[in-house]
């Protein structure tokens, strides 16, 4: 019988523990990186429009599915996959707020009735899911095989690392898009006071209509790079759109960095809980909703959230 | 003019389909099977095998003439109802299978939702069929569920035993979803490791259902160094991710569970790194399939575009209902009747080469027989394939 190399003997203790915080901080980068990204799309629709986008999780599983049609299935190269799923999604997205949401915020002044649009649209999404792409957990090949192991202190799979990667560069990209382009300026002026923006010249209804699409395009982006970690099968829709929310709770809502930090506290949360508390059961995420719970009482417009919305 | 004539020679054929389709169908009476299971959400593979292993040896039936039970011929169909895998809709599922006078209902898939149907079932004459594995529910006084696939408990040991004396197994570590039936199962699986004499060197280590990257969740148990590593009550979902996890943080000792896999699904989501993964099965591997499993394996697959190995197991509820029905044909609208037949029932298994027989047995586990016959059948993935690694019988 062969013994897994993970562990040690003699002074392997030191070693362990020495592990234990290595491993804890770059999975807790790993999750914070995609946890971000799964939270700016969202925070950004919810900015732009005041929507809260129940259907998010399920755009970024059609995003997944797309990647893994296209690379899985057909042989496309990865990275043309991924734009394929980021088209997919933004097309989608733009489909959405120009027929669906468009019209019911210009006809109704009920915050509810966005909400219950957007829950109809995830249950349509699902149902749509699960004809178009079946019901079984699906996966794509390795994008980059090997393990990075530091001494049996920090191990990490290399796609890990460069799905991590290019989470952050995303993220940096988005930044750099709302902070430096026409579209980002008009879109930030959108979320800041949407009668300003247009009485300054800015088309409200066309950066409706990107900002959504853009949304959804960073979904698609996200379900695709994480395919290749994670797989996608059709149930993953409606618990990705709730960590979503959690994060945009934590960091205030239609905040960008609070997306981003959210994300971050989100997944060290997840990794250190993960880490110390195994032994204890599963009460990690136990232990965050009541933290949660205990900070919203506190702040209840996030850390980055102001209190007047 | 000839688009005139096209028109009426198309309207003709397409009336004259309809009109042989409907004097075919009206040739037989119809004979409603229920489905009470989880078609969505993430453990909808497992619902979504059981109602087209279903529908696909129901069209198969009905396409080839009907099946005959004490001189009537009936066409089955399947009457479906998604639980969500929500209690209070398995609950509301068996009510409409009550309204619509069906006696045999397939399912739930899941402890709760099998324990929430008793009454339900018990009170309007149902016998159904659940894929879970609480012993209440086929012990005396419970008297209408049917265990519709090999227990973790039955299972599990017989692995167990295996791999110490092949693999020469010691130590063994257990991970569950935190939910009902995987906890159960992970329990189940330490009392009989226990027993064993094997050391259980992690077993409190669980995940949320919807985890989907489980490195973080793996690296304490990795580091307990165990030579096994149970996915106790895994969904097929989640299966590929935590072999792929597991591998990646350099665990090389063995890794099983006793629920059903998929290959395919495997191959996709972990490929060579599945390969010695070890898990139950049904009599589709090319040394058990019969003519007639091939057949249905094909059927499956031309029907839905995909056949789910997890069906190698659920072909088999459906088939033991008619079977049972035929031996005694006036338990189609008494359960009395069915119970009392199953005791000494036995036919031809028709799915699994060789000699093996349909009957039901869970005299040892349950003290009477609530429990169809499925042959366990212990299946080691290797290169995008199961092989058997073993055959057993319960009881």
């Amino acid at each position: 019988m062969r013994r897994t190399s993970l562990g040690r003997t003699g002074p392997g203790f030191f070693h362990e523990r020495k592990l234990k915080m290595e491993q804890i901080l770059a999975n807790g980068v790993y999750l914070g990186s995609q946890y971000a990204m799964i939270a700016l799309g969202l925070t950004l629709i919810f900015a732009l429009m005041n929507v809260l986008n129940f259907a998010h999780g399920q755009m970024y599983v059609i995003g997944g599915f797309v990647t893994y049609t296209f690379y899985g299935q057909w042989g496309v190269p990865f990275v043309l996959a991924l734009v394929m799923s980021c088209v997919t999604l933004a097309i989608l997205g733009a489909l959405i707020e120009r027929y669906l949401f468009a019209p019911v915020i210009k006809g109704s002044a009920r915050e509810e009735s966005t909400m219950l649009l957007a829950a109809g649209i995830a249950f349509f999404l699902d149902a749509l899911i699960l004809i178009i792409f079946g019901e079984k957990q699906r996966g794509v090949p390795k994008i980059v095989n090997g393990v990075f192991n530091y001494d049996f202190r920090l191990i990490m799979p290399y796609d890990r690392i460069l799905i991590c990667v290019l989470a952050i560069l995303s993220i940096v990209a988005f930044i750099g898009l709302m902070q430096y382009t026409k579209t980002g300026r008009a879109l930030r002026a959108l979320a800041q006071d949407r009668t300003a923006a247009q009485l300054m010249g800015v088309n409200v209804d066309r950066y409706s209509m990107i900002g959504f699409a853009l949304g959804a395009m960073l979904a698609g982006l996200v379900g695709g790079l994480l395919v290749t970690i994670t797989g996608v099968n059709l149930g993953m829709g409606g618990p990705t759109s709730i960590k979503a929310f959690m994060m945009v709770m934590i960091g205030g809502a239609g905040v960008i960095s609070g997306a981003i930090w959210g994300g971050i506290i989100l997944g060290f949360m997840e990794a250190i809980g993960l880490a110390v508390l195994s032994q204890y059961g599963d009460i990690t995420y136990l232990l965050i909703f009541i933290s949660l719970m205990i900070f919203l009482a506190v702040r209840p417009q996030g850390l980055m959230g102001k209190p007047w919305g | 003019m000839q688009r005139r004539t096209l028109m009426k020679a198309v309207l003709t054929a397409v009336t004259l389909t309809a009109l042989q389709t409907t004097i075919v169908h009206a040739e037989n009476t119809v004979l409603k099977i229920g489905f009470v299971g989880v078609t969505s959400g993430p453990a909808a593979a497992w619902g979504i095998s059981n109602q087209r292993s279903m529908e696909a040896r129901a069209a198969w039936i009905n396409e080839t003439g009907g099946y005959t039970i004490g001189g009537t011929t009936y066409d089955i169909e399947i009457v479906s109802f998604d639980d969500q895998k929500d209690p209070k809709r398995a609950i509301a599922g068996m009510e409409k299978m009550a309204q619509e006078g069906i006696h045999y209902v397939v399912g739930p898939n899941v402890d709760d939702g099998a324990a929430a149907v008793r009454p339900v079932a018990e009170s309007n004459g149902i016998m159904y069929f659940p894929y879970a594995f609480p012993k209440a529910l086929y012990q005396a006084p419970a008297s209408n569920a049917v265990l519709g696939m090999v227990a973790n408990y039955q299972s599990g040991p017989a692995i167990y035993k295996y791999l110490m004396a092949e693999k020469g197994v010691k130590t063994v570590a257990f991970i569950a979803a935190n939910e009902s039936d995987p906890l159960s199962q992970r329990d189940g699986g330490v009392e009989a490791a226990t027993a064993l004499g094997m050391e259980v060197v992690s077993s409190n280590v669980t995940y949320q259902v919807d985890t989907t990257d489980f490195t973080p969740v793996l690296t304490p148990i990795m580091r307990t160094r165990p030579d096994l590593l149970v996915l106790s009550g895994v969904s097929p979902a989640n299966a590929p991710q935590l072999i792929r996890s597991a591998r990646e943080l350099g665990f090389e000792g063995v890794i099983s569970t006793e629920t059903a896999q998929d290959a395919g699904v495997l191959a996709e989501g972990a490929g060579d790194l599945a390969n010695g993964f070890i898990s139950v099965g049904g009599a589709s591997t090319p040394e058990l399939a019969s003519p007639m499993m091939n057949e249905f394996v094909q059927r499956y697959t031309d029907m839905f575009g995909e056949y789910n190995d997890e069906s190698n197991t659920k072909v088999y509820a459906l088939e033991y209902i008619l079977e049972t029905l035929k031996a005694d044909p006036s338990a189609i609208a008494d359960v009395n009747a069915f119970q009392a037949t199953m005791d000494t029932f036995e036919a031809p298994n028709p799915y699994m080469n060789g000699d093996a027989k349909l009957r039901y047995v869970g005299m040892s586990s349950f003290g009477q027989k609530r429990q169809v016959a499925v042959p366990l059948v212990v299946n080691v993935y290797q290169d995008g394939a199961f092989k058997t690694l073993f055959v057993a019988e319960v009881d």
